[in-house]
């Protein structure tokens, strides 16, 4: 088990490793000169060079690459050159924002996928377990920010239950904030639910199959006693690596959905960045999702060490 | 030779496994991508209207015999643009595919081929690639050369490499313990050989599902990105553009955002039923081991 440990950790560093030098290769050389394309083919040679001399440009790729994983680690990041704030606290800020939309959105999906895919599955051969799956093929073939428009259309518009777009922090308006979260967060939650509804249901089916459910039928349980004691804690384990990799999907799915509610998240930092062409806060904000999901993974992983107790006998 | 026709009885899949022929799924999925492909050769010579002709006298029409889906704040036709927005949405699911799948089966097949070594260094490289995903890698490939058509069928082919590479690669693992690739290689056969005669041809199948699941994610993907603005630049009308239009109108038209919304729905929701349909109708004999 110290060993998978191990192992596991030395991965997660190495992938880590690995995309920070594919963020900086992209962001920081491929465009060959950083400080003109912040400043546009306009600027002049001289603010050029300036800018080149204050992010340290002119030194060996090498060192400005230490200097910007230093920076990283100890989250001192500089400030932008665009907006002359310092980056980090605008990062930690908007990740906190993007972070309630991310939670929130997963819980919703997992509150839709569990129960609606296990009934699918104990129903596959009944009409109501294949129009649920029909329905459930219509909300994976919906993007987040389209289900957005739709609900802002339907709650905002029509029936102006709940706002369209804002944000309020918490500390703030705890109701507004309620208010205003609940949009956004159902659009992500929604077709995140959906796209798990199905793996719930494929994984429930599996484990239904299995011999140790008829064991547990045959000492005495009903069969929803039977499922839920033995059933799906087994059926959790491919779930619950569909949940990290969708991880993914929602924190850039949050991005497009900000951009749908006007919501100050990471998203908007990074699509406004791209806007400015403020190229060292895309490079950031980039590392820090990228970060996010990898890291994710990695807890998944050791997730997966504490469900499954084969896997801790085995690798030991 | 056909390969195709071997048998693997020890890895069929068991007894779910149903019959080969016709099914739900691949009839209307596949209806639904003709009828995409239908509109979008079309609309290279008809439209109803000229999609990208402002007509001021003609703004925010309500559906109707002249304009079918409505005009939108331009008085632009509502109709010919969702029509020649399929273009895009299926040129950029081509390329975006084709890179997908001319880089991922290749890796899939050396992967289960190679040693160990290789396959795990193949699968660690698959799981970096999932922590970039096409609209993070879209944004950055935007943010250095700006947005075009071009950044965003590479983002989402490169994205989409790890989804074959993966399925390929499990395929690849199953073909290797079969007693053919046995005999092949007792034979001594050239590993090359031996994954272009034996291994390709049965993940074939794998990978034709694969790739209609692939332009599902392809019309997604290049649907939120020309919606932010990074994807085919005006005028030519996307579809993810004129959901990003139709928001400013939502009071007055929300129909605008219906229109290009069901659209992309469907095209998803086609591809998708096409690939479940296709995977049951190849019966691939190789399981999805995800």
């Amino acid at each position: 088990m110290l060993l998978r440990l191990l192992r596991r950790t030395a991965v997660f560093l190495a992938s880590l490793f690995v995309s920070s030098i594919a963020v900086f290769t992209f962001m920081a050389v491929l465009p060959g000169d950083p400080a003109r394309v912040t400043l546009g083919v306009n600027a002049s040679d001289s603010a050029v060079q300036q800018l080149r001399d204050e992010f340290g440009l002119d030194r060996p790729l090498v060192s400005q690459y230490a200097s910007w994983v230093h920076g990283l680690v100890t989250f001192r990041l500089g400030d932008s050159y665009v907006s002359n704030a310092a980056i980090g606290p605008q990062i930690a800020d908007r990740f906190q924002v993007t972070l309630w939309l991310v939670v929130t959105g997963m819980v919703i999906a997992v509150l839709i996928a569990v129960p609606v895919g296990t009934v699918m599955a104990i129903r596959h051969r009944r009409l109501s377990g294949v129009l649920l799956s029909g329905l459930s093929q219509v909300g994976v073939a919906v993007p987040a920010f389209l289900a957005g428009i739709l609900l802002i259309t339907v709650f905002a518009v029509r029936l102006r239950w709940l706002p369209a777009n804002g944000w309020t922090p918490p500390v703030v308006d705890p109701g507004m904030f309620l208010k205003q979260l609940v949009l956004p967060a159902f659009s992500l939650g929604i077709v995140q639910g959906a796209v798990l509804t199905r793996y719930v249901r494929s994984a429930v089916l599996d484990v239904l199959r299995e011999d140790y459910l008829r064991t547990a039928r045959a000492k005495g349980l009903r069969p929803g006693q039977a499922l839920v004691r033995h059933g799906l804690r087994n059926a959790a384990i491919p779930v619950v690596t569909m949940l990290a990799l969708q991880l993914a999907t929602l924190l850039i799915g949050a991005v497009v959905v900000e951009r749908v509610f006007v919501i100050p998240g990471l998203g908007s930092l990074l699509l406004d960045s791209v806007a400015n062409r403020d190229l060292i806060m895309i490079q950031d904000v980039v590392m820090v999702l990228v970060v996010a999901v990898l890291l994710v993974n990695f807890l998944v992983d050791l997730l997966y060490i504490a469900i499954d107790p084969r896997l801790r006998a085995g690798a030991s | 030779m056909t390969v195709h026709s071997v048998e693997l009885a020890d890895t069929a899949v068991g007894p779910a496994r149903r019959a080969r022929g016709w099914n739900a799924s691949l009839v209307v999925g596949g209806l639904i991508v003709g009828l995409l492909i239908v509109m979008a050769l079309l609309s290279f010579v008809w439209t109803p209207h000229d999609p990208t002709l402002v007509n001021a006298a003609a703004r925010l029409q309500q559906p109707s015999a002249e304009y079918w889906f409505g005009t939108d704040k331009f008085g632009r036709d509502v109709f010919s643009q969702i029509m020649v927005g399929s273009q895009t949405a299926l040129f950029v699911g081509i390329v975006a595919v084709g890179v997908a799948a001319l880089v991922g089966v290749p890796l899939g097949i050396v992967g289960g081929m190679g040693s160990r070594w290789v396959g795990e260094t193949l699968m660690r490289f698959n799981d970096l690639l999932l922590a970039f995903p096409a609209l993070l890698l879209a944004i950055m490939f935007a943010a250095v050369y700006g947005g075009s058509t071009l950044v965003a069928m590479v983002a989402i082919g490169i994205a989409s490499i790890p989804n074959f590479a993966r399925l390929v690669r499990s395929g690849t693992l199953q073909v290797m313990r079969t007693e053919y690739v046995l005999a092949a290689r007792a034979a001594g056969r050239h590993p090359f050989g031996i994954g272009l005669r034996h291994v390709l041809p049965n993940v074939s199948g794998l990978v034709i599902v694969q790739m209609s699941v692939g332009f599902a994610i392809a019309v997604l993907a290049e649907a939120a990105l020309s919606f932010l603005g990074f994807g085919t630049p005006p005028p030519t009308p996307t579809w993810g553009r004129m959901l990003q239009a139709s928001q400013e109108l939502l009071w007055e038209a929300p129909r605008l955002a219906v229109f290009p919304g069901v659209a992309i729905a469907v095209a998803v929701l086609g591809f998708n039923m096409l690939g479940d349909g296709l995977r049951d109708y190849l019966d691939p004999k190789l399981e999805d081991r995800r």
